[in-house]
């Protein structure tokens, strides 16, 4: 069984060697390799999910190195859960970019650089969820971060080259503070390996320990787009390919998530941030939702609230209870699929009326009725309207906040109430507007419509690299019915997740009180060697 | 174990160094700050690490006096990731370059958007204000007028009702008089007399209340010609003024379009 926790991280690494080696033949192929690697991915971590429920932590010591010395990677309930949640979207995301170069013909791009990109990018999160080695973890956030410089950037484009220069830089400076972060622990400690760190940062100095902690927690709360770190995610996610945004918005800000869950839970128990958590998870969540209010555009709209949305699992986690912990478990995994299929059906239509401002957008519901229903399902999801999952989960924290009972955790179970209603306004409005109202003049219904979003290059400067910089937006009457499968199986995914809410929240629950035992984890990881 | 001074001192400047850098526009000097950075991060990882020993492989040297192995491994894997990156920035500080033509970090057009709107939303928000605040005191006024003229209008009243009073009371005394004098054996020509004094004296004093309630009718017609005339200058400011307002808000709004327009225009981003 330990023999398949390397798998995540590897296969697609090694899918990507061997598409690159293959070229730009063989497209059959190239596609076959892609969803084939994700479906392997996507079962392992099935397997490992089970496994690790039944057996406690399992743990695979990379080249035959022992901890703490080698790099271990470790399954426990946390990081499977995550792992398999993540592996079923970006399958399904890559099937939905599959279908849609295919009915494009966009061959070329997206086989030499989208898909490579697009596999890296999963292994450095399968990386970073099963990484029991700090250093192992940067590495990880590399390997992501990378993959989606990459993805965001994709095409080269006036505005995508403005976000991806933000993104950048954004990511290249946390990444930067993440070292630093690793270097003073390791100065302080001597080691990097996240059980071994447990067990010494407990017997160093209060302030040694402080500054380790907020460094990371920096680091992370960069990553996750938490206030005040958050500005940069409304203005880069939204200009790129929507299925790479459907996949940002998934799977990169939780993975911020999970560290400051392992941050917490294992390295610095009950540490002194946790009013700083409260405080960053309440003016997350509303600062987020104002922002979404007030926008006109789709894509921007949904960004906000995935920003607003990660506050409460910053609620769940700050609360440092079984409950709470489990409650921020369950809630990001219901968001992942919630947030990326949102996406996804923001793509499809944008790929129908080549636009996503609300300003253009009217009659949807009649133009396109399944659009409208893959929808309006999630965005209800999202809101939080019972019986759904969303509502389950922030049931499950504010639950948790009424248990804790302090006056901030009361204070969050209003906040998140307050905000859990504005993002409802916020997709009621964004309804109302796209899919409801009469169509406004101009909004294009026709299919072959080529709409150019952006002028084209210096007309002084005639370079060829230069002539693609309009981004041309083909519409498309005829929506490839792929496009529409994975979509749906991201909604019925979230869907199952209300069906399947006892247990799902029962192992939440159970991942939550091995998280905070700590003992499974470490002695798993150390073994003998204590 | 003493602190390594100078190494430490070196990982100071290159880090400050960095962030100054990035924290510029340009992106070729956030991509310096970027390379100053990153040198100065390894530097710390190699710092922290311990002091220099002997190459760490067994049988070479004595385990005692190797130098820590790990900082160095990764040291070599942040190299090998700040080298991608910074190629990967480089290639879009070009690709920036060539689409336009300018090497500074572009402002996003939906905030500016945004920003726009929320600007023409607080002064067509102030113009609106200003007009309520001008209604209110036309109001006032018109109250006020109301007022004065419903006081004169009751000091009317109770003068005539004065007056009517009086003239019941001196018919009430000529009557009594008539009856006295009848009893004394007056002749009837000596109270005709009599009767037209008294007439006579009546007459003089309706007449000076007369002149008085005309005086008093005129000085409230004079009032409420100068109240109509202060509010028929109160309107004309308020028109002014909204239309100064007006005028305001529409150069503003120019003014800010004119503003996005230039920012849209790469040649002069960033310079304001």
């Amino acid at each position: 069984m330990e023999a398949l926790i390397p798998v995540p991280v590897v296969l697609p690494l090694l899918a990507v060697g061997l598409k690159l080696a293959i070229g730009q033949r063989l497209r059959r192929l190239q596609a076959l390799i892609s969803v084939g690697t994700l479906t392997v991915v996507l079962l392992v971590s099935l397997v490992l999910l089970f496994a690790a429920d039944q057996q406690g932590p399992l743990v695979a010591h990379a080249g035959g190195w022992g901890a703490p010395i080698g790099i271990a990677l470790v399954a426990d309930r946390l990081s499977t859960l995550m792992l398999a949640v993540s592996s079923a979207v970006t399958l399904c995301v890559m099937i939905y970019s599959l279908a849609q170069s295919w009915a494009d013909q966009e061959y070329k791009a997206s086989l030499s650089i989208f898909h490579p990109a697009y596999l890296i990018m999963v292994a450095g999160v399968s990386d970073a969820f099963l990484s029991g080695d700090l250093f192992n973890l940067f590495v990880g956030f590399e390997m992501l971060l990378g993959g989606s410089y990459v993805l965001l950037t994709f095409g080269g484009t006036e505005s995508r080259i403005r976000a991806g220069a933000t993104y950048t830089v954004i990511g290249l400076a946390s990444s930067l503070l993440f070292l630093v972060a690793i270097a003073v622990a390791y100065g302080a400690t001597g080691t990097v390996s996240m059980a071994q760190l447990a067990e010494r940062f407990s017997v160093l100095p209060q302030h040694v320990r402080l500054l380790v902690e907020l460094t990371l927690l920096l680091v992370f709360v960069v990553k996750a787009a938490i206030f005040p770190m958050s500005a940069w995610l409304p203005d880069s996610y939204p200009t790129a390919p929507a299925p790479a945004t459907a996949l940002f918005a998934g799977l990169l800000t939780k993975v911020g998530v999970y560290s400051i869950i392992r941050l917490e839970a294992l390295l610095f128990p009950g540490g002194p941030v946790g009013d700083i958590l409260m405080w960053a998870a309440l003016l997350t969540m509303l600062v987020g939702v104002l922002g979404a209010v007030a926008q006109t555009d789709i894509k921007r709209m949904l960004s906000f609230t995935l920003v607003s949305h990660i506050g409460y699992m910053v609620f769940g986690v700050a609360l440092f209870s079984v409950q709470g912990m489990a409650g921020a478990i369950f809630y990001v995994a219901h968001h992942i699929t919630v947030q990326t299929s949102l996406f996804l059906v923001t793509g499809m239509i944008e790929r129908r009326t080549g636009t996503t401002s609300l300003d253009g957008l009217g009659g949807l519901a009649k133009l396109t009725p399944v659009i409208a229903v893959l929808f309006f399902v999630p965005a209800m999801n999202l809101a939080g309207i019972p019986p759904m999952s969303g509502f389950l989960g922030k049931l499950g924290l504010i639950q948790a906040g009424v248990a804790d009972g302090g006056p901030m955790a009361l204070t969050l179970v209003a906040g998140g109430l307050v905000t859990s209603l504005l993002t409802l306004y916020a997709v009621a409005t964004t309804w109302n507007k796209a899919f409801w109202r009469v169509p406004p003049a101009g909004m294009v219904t026709e299919g072959g419509t080529v709409l150019e979003t952006q002028e084209d290059g210096d007309g002084a400067d005639p370079k060829p690299a230069a002539e693609a910089a309009g981004e041309a937006i083909v519409t498309s009457v005829t929506m490839p019915k792929l496009m529409f499968v994975s979509t749906a199986a991201l909604v019925a995914l979230a869907l199952s997740f209300t069906v399947l809410a006892g247990p799902l929240s029962a192992l939440s629950e159970r991942a939550a009180a091995e998280l905070l035992a700590r003992e499974p984890y470490i002695s798993a990881v150390l073994g003998g060697e204590r | 174990m003493t602190a390594p001074v100078l190494p430490l001192l070196v990982v100071a400047v290159l880090v400050a160094a960095g962030v100054t850098l990035l924290l510029e526009r340009s992106l070729v000097r956030l991509l310096a700050g970027v390379i100053l950075l990153s040198n100065g991060v390894n530097l710390l990882i190699l710092t922290v690490g311990g002091p220099p020993g002997e190459p760490p492989i067994l049988g070479v040297s004595d385990p005692e006096r190797m130098a820590d192995p790990l900082p160095q491994a990764m040291v070599l894997t942040s190299i090998v990731i700040t080298l991608g990156v910074t190629a990967f920035l480089l290639a879009m500080i070009h690709r920036s370059w060539q689409l336009t033509g300018a090497d500074e970090v572009q402002d996003d057009t939906e905030d500016r958007q945004v920003r726009l709107r929320a600007r023409q939303g607080e002064l067509s928000q102030a113009v609106l204000d200003r007009q309520a605040a001008y209604q209110q005191l036309v109001r006032e006024q018109r109250a006020e007028l109301a007022r004065l003229e419903e006081e004169h209008h009751e000091w009317e009243r109770r003068e005539a009702e004065e007056l009517e009073q009086r003239i019941l009371d001196v018919n009430v005394d000529l009557g009594r008089w008539l009856q006295e004098h009848k009893n004394d054996g007056l002749s009837a020509e000596r109270l005709a007399e009599r009767f037209a004094e008294a007439q006579q004296a009546e007459d003089v004093s309706k007449e000076g209340r007369e002149r008085r309630l005309r005086e008093v009718r005129a000085e409230f017609a004079r009032r409420q010609r100068e109240q109509a005339a202060r509010e028929r200058e109160i309107r004309k400011r308020l028109r002014a003024r909204q239309r100064d307002a007006r005028r305001q808000m529409r150069a503003a709004i120019r003014e800010d379009r004119a503003r996005q327009a230039r920012a849209e225009d790469p040649e002069l981003e960033g310079e304001d």
